[in-house]
């Protein structure tokens, strides 16, 4: 028999007061607001108000101590008829270009053999990252060292090795400056592809390899019509960032040659620093960072349309 | 009834205690500051990472218990890479905060004058009691009539070159003082494996420590006495450069084009190089440590060392001094403590102190020193003696004005040599600098 107890009606109590903050938060128009808030303002900190206070800056003629007035575009009239600033941007594409090409070869062909099985896997992964990981200042005043023109240890080596009988001269030849600094840089970045097309190489299920294999298709039509279609959003992504950020580079070619000799591997950065700082015209200094930013707006531009294509196909 | 805290009594009560000496309680709480003889009085002074660092220990150690035991100033000395000291006064004058006393190189304190406190009281006192300062310190230290810094001290450079392989060639005792004996000197030593050594490369002192008085001695200047009239590109700057292609091929350690100020001192150091204009800090270096640097032949190198100037042309001998400047900044908010410690490390007894650790590194700002026992110690460094008066600035025949610090910042002059000595026609690159040149007079 079922019995049915009488159950007396539950009394209403009334639950704790919510403070204005709980139902500030209980509005989700209102919380999402707070939870963005910190970013934002970290934003807003460290790239905004940079950014507003170098577009204030460039029109002015702003030096150290002494503020300056309004001077609309002089300061970039001026940078263009600027030599100097020519080789700069010369300098600087020459640069992202080269570093960008050898960054994505070499990084995607270590990709390539780090997403393989072998003995000590985790710990080669770990090992390749050290380039990346040790203080940009730190490791290329070790290149520094080896490309010393007295006490160059790379030079040693090779002329004990009988392959040159001559000392080179590494980072006295314009040429030869422009080279070093591109190894350095590409020294550092491949790890950096390496890692994150290794990420991008994981999310292939390897059945799309096993089916194609099954199809007959060799090592290399597999990497060209499966691999690579499927890496190439990831790839972009990485070769858009990587690309802001090496024309934007300015560590490496101070410490090693300060931008010589005779500006044969000055860069935007470096150049920007030497008028800024090194002599105090800032408004100057701010004109040639901003002169940067079209030509890095129509790369972003060009790769991010890139990459809505490549996802979309 | 306004509620009072527990720790806002305490507050109160505290400053009550100083409050009947001073301006009253309410005095005290609208400065919001406590009362100045109850703060430490302090003062933070940034300097180079000194080249003899025997003087940076000295500051740091019983210099700066000195200062606190005569002025009560609790004083913090800090030093870092020359190269870094601009960056660091930008950002601190820019943001209004930073260190109280930038001790300045060269010509910088005529970019940075806008934001200095007038010194003048004390600059005045220091240069009637010890004999005046050099032309060049004075220069460089007002702004229209205004002093802008206290000059401290001079550095600069001079040809530190080894006895014995000059001997070999035909220099026993001397150092060639043409332009023609430097040359054939130097080609008999580079072919002994032993070639002059100097930077054409981006650094700050060496670089155009070499070239611009290389220049002037051709007879060679950039601008006209009015400081806008630009007369680089001259039938004197043109030999000089034509001279320089030559002399870096057939005499120099070619790789100069990439060496820092440090470059150089480690070739000499290790016997790649025979000479080199540096500052004297190669032969302190080789005197410190004996064992270390040695000749070939097993002897200390440093008794293999002798200093000497560049050698002369038409125009005449000359070498780019380095006055050093302290500069008290606008920002500062201690400027009362600040200027008690300047007019006291500024001062005779206590400057003598630093100086003798300098062992001739530098010569005083103020022509007293020329006296000081220091350059009786040694006589090998005793030519330092004399370069406060055989110097010019960088924008000579004008004033190393703002614009001159843009020319030198830029390294246009050393460019101009180091773009020849790659392969452009000596023409062309004179005229690429002159024509930088009258961009940076003419805006």
């Amino acid at each position: 028999m079922t019995t049915i107890e009488a159950v007396a009606p539950r009394q209403y109590v009334r639950g704790p007061r919510r403070g204005p903050i709980t139902r500030l938060l209980e509005d989700e128009r209102k919380l999402a607001l707070c939870l963005m808030l910190p970013t934002i303002v970290l934003l807003g900190l460290f790239i905004a108000y940079p950014f507003v206070k170098g577009i204030e800056l460039s029109v002015t003629n702003t030096s150290v101590g002494v503020p300056g007035k309004f001077v609309g575009i002089e300061n970039f009239k001026k940078i263009w008829t600027d030599d100097i600033f020519h080789i700069a941007v010369w300098n600087t594409c020459l640069y992202t270009f080269v570093t960008t090409v050898f960054k994505l070869v070499l990084g995607l062909w270590l990709a390539l053999l780090l997403n393989r099985h072998f003995k000590g896997k985790a710990f080669m992964r770990a090992f390749i990252l050290l380039p990346f990981i040790i203080p940009t200042v730190l490791s290329t005043f070790a290149w520094k060292w080896m490309f010393d023109p007295t006490f160059s240890v790379l030079n040693w080596m090779l002329f004990h090795l009988g392959i040159i009988h001559s000392r080179i001269n590494w980072l006295g030849d314009p040429g030869l400056a422009m080279i070093s600094v591109i190894i350095v840089n590409v020294w550092r970045g491949v790890p950096f592809y390496a890692i994150s097309l290794l990420a991008g190489l994981q999310t292939i299920s390897p059945e799309l390899h096993e089916a194609a294999a099954i199809d007959g298709a060799r090592a290399w039509a597999r990497f060209r019509h499966v691999t690579w279609p499927l890496l190439l959003p990831v790839t972009l992504v990485i070769v858009l960032f990587s690309v802001i950020q090496t024309f934007a580079d300015f560590q490496l070619v101070y410490v090693l040659t300060g931008g010589g000799p005779a500006n044969a591997t000055q860069l935007f950065a470096t150049y920007a620093y030497q008028l800024g700082i090194g002599t105090g015209l800032l408004s100057q200094g701010a004109a040639i960072s901003l002169a940067i930013f079209p030509i890095l707006l129509l790369v972003v531009i060009v790769q991010l349309v890139y990459i809505r294509r490549a996802e979309t196909l | 009834m306004t509620k009072l805290h527990r720790r806002r009594v305490l507050q109160l009560s505290g400053a009550a205690a100083v409050a009947a000496t001073s301006g009253g309680l309410a005095g005290i709480l609208a400065s919001g500051r406590a009362p100045a003889y109850g703060q430490t009085m302090t003062v933070h002074w940034v300097r180079w990472s000194d080249f003899v660092p025997a003087s940076d220990t000295f500051l740091k150690g019983p210099y700066t218990e000195q200062c606190q035991k005569d002025l009560g100033i609790k004083l913090t000395v800090e030093t870092i890479n020359a190269n870094d000291i601009q960056a660091r006064v930008t950002s601190a004058i820019q943001s209004g905060t930073g260190p109280d006393i930038f001790y300045l190189l060269t010509n910088w304190p005529q970019l940075y004058g806008q934001s200095a406190v007038d010194v003048g009281d004390i600059s005045e006192q220091i240069g009637k009691a010890q004999g005046g300062f050099y032309d060049i310190c004075k220069v460089v230290g007002t702004m229209g009539g205004k002093w802008i810094g206290v000059p401290y001290c001079v550095g600069g450079g001079l040809v530190a070159y080894r006895k014995s392989w000059l001997a070999e060639v035909g220099f026993d005792g001397k150092f060639p003082s043409t332009w023609d004996d430097y040359r054939t000197a130097g080609q008999k030593l580079k072919k002994a494996g032993h070639p002059y050594g100097q930077t054409a490369g981006h650094t700050f002192g060496d670089a155009p420590g070499w070239w611009y008085p290389y220049l002037w001695s051709w007879g060679g200047k950039e601008v006209e006495a009015d400081g806008k009239t630009v007369v680089l590109n001259s039938k004197e700057t043109v030999e000089s450069v034509k001279f320089a292609v030559a002399l870096w091929k057939e005499t120099m350690d070619e790789g100069g084009l990439a060496w820092d100020d440090t470059s150089n001192n480690r070739a000499f150091l290790s016997g790649s190089i025979s000479a080199t204009n540096n500052g004297a800090s190669i032969y302190l270096e080789a005197k410190k440590k004996p064992e270390s640097y040695q000749t070939d032949k097993g002897e200390p190198m440093f008794k293999d060392i002798l200093h000497a100037s560049i050698p002369g042309g038409a125009g005449g001998v000359f070498n780019e001094p380095g006055p050093f400047t302290n500069m008290l900044m606008q920002y500062s908010k201690n400027q009362d403590a600040a200027k008690k410690f300047l007019a006291w490390a500024h001062s005779k007894p206590v400057f003598e102190g630093w100086f003798k650790t300098q062992q001739g590194y530098t010569a005083g700002a103020t022509k007293v020193y020329e006296d000081d026992p220091v350059w009786n110690d040694d006589p090998v460094m005793a030519p330092f003696k004399k370069i406060p008066v055989t110097g010019r600035m960088a924008g000579f025949a004008g004033p190393p004005s703002q614009k001159a610090a843009e020319v030198r910042t830029k390294y246009i002059i050393v460019d101009m040599y180091a773009k020849a000595i790659q392969g452009m026609k000596p023409e062309d690159s004179v005229k690429w600098a002159h024509d930088e040149l009258v961009k940076v007079y003419g805006a």
